[in-house]
């Protein structure tokens, strides 16, 4: 340390001594800051920033809240209509979280985050306040968060560090989530050696509101309070944003530990409890969540969307540790906080409901006709900047794309030259090898540790294809859920592989009948500063774009996590999908299993040899290599209405969407689900249409009569389909093939995980 | 009649409770952990969570917010009370029901269907079922365990006191399979499972969980 730097600390660096002492050394480095960036600080204050201001801009320049590389690309979805097929969005990218009409004086807010790095250092807290920071983005828009949703990845089953880190991930996403009260309703399970070392853990929130109920974070009405409530201040989560979400981890770099945050559900309870009793006093102008950059990210944005200025004393913070600089308090990620901005005539009203709660408020200042954010420190102003530049305009690069030059060889290297089954002996055996790999296995260790009752809306969860929570107890109005991502597909074509994301989670929830509306998305990727990444997340946001203004959905909102590799290797391309849809009644869904004896099986699509990218090419011959399956996005869309239609007729009984392992795993899921077997009668060759994970499928029964019905829905939306089979026995037989008894199946599909984990 | 379901801090299953009272036809109150009054309702919920977020032992804290002053005697006076899940933890360190509820054998919060046996028909809350019945309701927790001494096991299943016990596989490791247990003059019930999670089609593995709500609109009446 310097001796300037040593002197910053026992003397406060107030604006007045940053302006007679412009050389001071200064820790920009160490905070993250590039050079020019530190130079760019300078000419905006025209003068060095005091370390209070350094830390403002060091967490809200970082990657993690600036989006600085990613900027440049995410405008793209700014570009597509922004009109769900139920309307116009209420609230838009830029807010904490889209909002979506879905009618009848409801709306529905939901976004998707990660919380990858933090989660590989301590796998509990990590994964906990993932939980914690979506839930308070759902909170602040005004609404009461109803379900969550996990999609989880990990390196190699067998490996020492998933064994680290997978139990701690799933306790702490169930830990967090149980005792918040809300139902967890599906995400994903992923193993692949591409996540050795970088972990991603993304959390999902949805909540619901009536539309008067919408609340925006922005601080205007010049007199208004300023209010932070919630649990105190301590030093957890100290630059966790910079130091975490936008750095590469060195294989042997030093442990970072403190810079995760700690979590208490039971604070995040009360708060939801305490904030909706907030909004329906109606003693609120403004909120905002403290989440990444807490106090910095909070006071900078909630000023600059404002009509003025804020003033702040941030000796007000109640601390945990009274031993906290200004700086630290600044940058300090501490759960379970938020803030306020609320009429001087309502602050009494305000404060009588956080007492009720126990929730802690301390007033911190207030909105100022001027157009600076000002904090003071026991009287002395240590901040002085415009709120802009710190929330809005920190640096935006065009980083150097370059088609990895890997590609062509790994797309010319298709399963083409990968042995086929060659007796229907080993077309069961390979069966029954994929349904018992780790990806397509049964995932109930982890979600049988996760609450999907709590509440008593959940009319669907795991293992379902899609998740469905009611909204409206009167009407039954409720929404369907899907994320989805096939990090393989992305790796062979990033264009594809997002669309491919985009199609399934679409897909997923068109399978129960709901009507997709919006998207929210998490695009995990490698290091921005390799331009081979960064070609792949520009192809991924195209393909996104693309796909969504083919299928007429927004998105929303989302998140982007850079820096996941070690070293030189990055993770693969892994845009996370999550689509949200509509269903007016939830109990006219469609669920994926078999439930009645006798029914027709059809198969709606139709499959092509499409094996490269696929669950038996990796479970089988650990290979990846080749081009993704075509994406038909006019096609899913057809398959959509028609699904939609059929179910609201009463024309289909169960749909399971046909993805990872093929059609093959999609009927032994469906058989497995009530016990419940088939004869099935493969249309074309039987190694492709078991494997094959051509898109745009999807299995369906039908009830007694109903086939007619389904098949004029087919046709009027143009999709392909076939009568493969009628349900019933306690086996599944594919005709003139093979048959497996359901016993078996259900023994090879959940023996992975306690064997893996538990070792039983 | 009047149903009340208490609030705690960190009470996640309420909501759930009071819309089973509805649905069973009767008319739900909701009771505020602060609030020394039971606001002469006829029968009392205290339902699952995380009272205080339970990170000392479970109920600990809970058992002395000022409603369950009043809770406890009119209690031990015969109102009928339901523990469900922490409302049976919060019972139990009451003193209103024996034994204790310990984490997992596993460790681990485990969620799932379970199927139970009624063994006593003769309480408040259970009347409304056949004896021996089996039903599948919502099991959901990381600290169930039921444990006691065999003094006090073997008491309570000579008098009967036994209500529900595990079929099926035990997911907790309780003592003797046992899911809930009552007190001595039978209007007071405690349970690990949920059953107002199972009253609507449509939501939850099954209807299984209503007959306790008709239970006790059966036995309030008769009072």
């Amino acid at each position: 340390m310097s001796d300037d730097q040593a002197t910053m600390t026992t003397v406060l660096d107030t604006v007045d001594v940053a302006q007679t002492s412009p050389d001071a050394e200064q820790p920009w480095q160490e905070l993250g800051l590039k050079q020019d960036e530190y130079k760019r600080i300078r000419e905006i204050l025209e003068r060095r920033p005091t370390s209070a201001e350094l830390a403002m801009y060091s967490v809200m320049w970082s990657e993690h809240c600036s989006y600085k590389s990613s900027k440049v690309h995410l405008r793209r979805f700014g570009d597509l209509p922004q009109e769900t097929p139920r309307g116009k969005q209420l609230a838009g990218i830029g807010e904490n979280a889209g909002v979506i009409d879905i009618g009848q004086g409801w709306a529905v807010t939901f976004k998707i985050e990660s919380h990858n790095h933090p989660s590989y250092i301590e796998p509990y807290q990590g994964a906990a306040t993932g939980v914690g920071g979506i839930v308070r983005d759902i909170m602040a828009m005004g609404a009461r968060p109803i379900a969550i949703m996990d999609p989880l990845r990990f390196g190699r089953i067998d490996h020492p560090d998933t064994a680290r880190v997978l139990p701690g991930i799933v306790a702490g996403v169930g830990g967090y989530g149980n005792c918040l009260g809300l139902p967890n309703i599906g995400g994903e399970l992923v193993f692949d050696e591409c996540y050795q070392g970088n972990p991603l853990v993304n959390a999902l929130c949805v909540g619901s509101l009536r539309h008067e109920d919408l609340h925006l974070a922005n601080a205007s009405g010049v007199g208004n309070k300023i209010v932070l409530f919630g649990a105190k201040t301590g030093g957890d989560g100290i630059g966790g944003v910079s130091v975490l979400a936008s750095e590469t981890f060195d294989a042997d770099g030093p442990t970072k530990r403190p810079a995760v945050q700690v979590g208490d559900p039971f604070a995040e309870k009360v708060l939801i409890e305490c904030c909706l009793d907030l909004y329906h006093a109606g003693v609120v102008e403004g909120i905002q969540d403290l989440g990444g950059a807490g106090l910095s990210c909070a006071t900078s944005e909630l000023a600059s969307a404002g009509d003025g200025g804020m003033s702040i004393e941030l000796d007000r913070v109640p601390l945990r540790d009274s031993s906290l600089r200004a700086e630290e308090i600044l940058m300090s990620e501490s759960q379970e906080r938020m803030m306020a901005v609320v009429a001087p005539a309502q602050l009494d009203a305000f404060l009588e409901i956080t007492e009720k709660w126990d929730v802690e408020a301390t007033v911190l200042g207030e909105v100022t006709d001027g157009e600076h954010l000002v904090i003071t420190w026991h009287g002395e102003t240590i901040v002085d900047v415009p709120p802009r530049s710190v929330a809005h305009d920190g640096p935006v690069y065009q980083r150097p794309m370059e088609r990895p030059a890997y590609l062509e060889e790994l797309q010319a290297d298709s399963t083409a030259r990968l042995d086929r089954p060659a007796s229907d002996e080993e077309l069961r055996a390979q069966l029954l090898q994929v349904l018992g790999s780790p990806n397509v296995c049964d995932k109930s260790w982890v979600t049988d540790q996760y609450d999907r009752y709590v509440r008593g809306n959940t009319a669907q969860a795991m293992p379902a294809d899609a998740g469905i929570v009611r909204v409206d107890e009167e009407s039954g109005l409720g929404v369907a859920l899907a994320t989805d991502c096939n990090g393989r597909f992305a790796k062979l074509d990033p264009y594809a592989g997002a669309q491919l994301a985009l199609a399934e989670a679409y897909r997923n929830v068109a399978t129960t009948g709901a009507q997709p509306l919006a998207v929210s998305d998490c695009l995990n990727f490698g290091s921005p500063e390799d331009p081979g990444v960064m070609w792949q997340f520009s192809q991924s946001v195209d393909g996104l774009t693309d796909a969504c203004r083919e299928l007429g959905i927004p998105v929303t909102g989302g998140n982007v996590s850079f820096y996941n590799q070690t070293g030189d290797t990055a993770i693969h391309p892994t845009p996370v999908i999550a689509v949200l849809g509509v269903l007016d009644d939830v109990s006219r869904h469609a669920s994926s299993g078999w439930q009645q004896t006798g029914e027709p099986v059809y198969l709606l699509g139709e499959a092509r040899d499409e094996l490269d990218g696929s669950q038996w090419s990796a479970v089988v011959h650990q290979h990846l290599g080749g081009t993704p399956p075509q994406v038909d996005l006019r096609a899913e869309k057809g398959l959509a209405e028609a699904l939609r239609e059929a179910v609201a007729g009463g024309a289909i009984s169960s749909a399971h969407d046909v993805s990872d392992g093929g059609l093959g795993v999609a009927l032994a899921e469906s058989a497995m689900a009530h016990d419940i077997g088939a004869v099935i009668n493969l249309p074309g060759a039987a190694f492709v249409d078991l494997f094959s994970e051509s898109t745009g499928r999807v299995v369906v029964t039908v009830p007694d009569g109903e086939g007619s019905s389904l098949e004029a829905a087919c046709v009027r939306y143009d999709v392909p389909f076939a009568k493969i089979g009628v349900t019933g026995g306690d086996s599944l037989v594919i005709t003139d093939r093979f048959e497996v008894p359901i016993a078996d199946l259900r023994e090879t599909h959940q023996a992975t995980l306690p064997l893996a984990l538990d070792g039983r | 009649m009047k149903i009340g379901v208490i609030t705690f801090p960190g009470s996640l299953d309420d909501h759930d409770a009071m819309r089973a009272i509805r649905v069973a036809g009767g008319d739900a109150v909701s009771l505020w952990h602060g609030d020394a009054d039971l606001h002469g309702v006829d029968a009392v919920v205290v339902p699952g969570g995380f009272s205080y977020g339970d990170y000392l032992r479970c109920g600990a804290i809970a058992r002395f917010a000022p409603v369950m002053d009043r809770l406890i005697p009119a209690a031990q006076g015969g109102l009928p009370v339901l523990g469900i899940c922490n409302g049976f933890q919060v019972l139990c360190e009451s003193h209103l029901l024996p034994g204790a509820l310990t984490p997992r054998t596993d460790q681990r919060f485990y969620c799932n269907d379970q199927v139970l046996k009624v063994e006593s028909t003769s309480t408040a809350w259970t009347s409304a079922y056949d004896e021996g019945a089996e039903i599948t309701v919502v099991h959901k927790n990381g600290e169930g365990r039921f444990v006691a001494d065999e003094h006090t096991l073997d008491e309570l299943e000579g008098e009967g006191r036994v209500v529900f016990r595990y079929v099926g596989g035990n997911p907790n490791g309780s003592y003797r399979d046992i899911a809930g247990v009552t007190n001595e003059r039978g209007n007071v019930v405690g349970l690990m499972p949920h059953p107002e999670h199972c009253v609507e089609e449509g939501y939850g593995p099954s209807l299984d969980g209503l007959a306790f709500f008709t239970s006790v609109l059966t036995a309030a009446a008769g009072v």
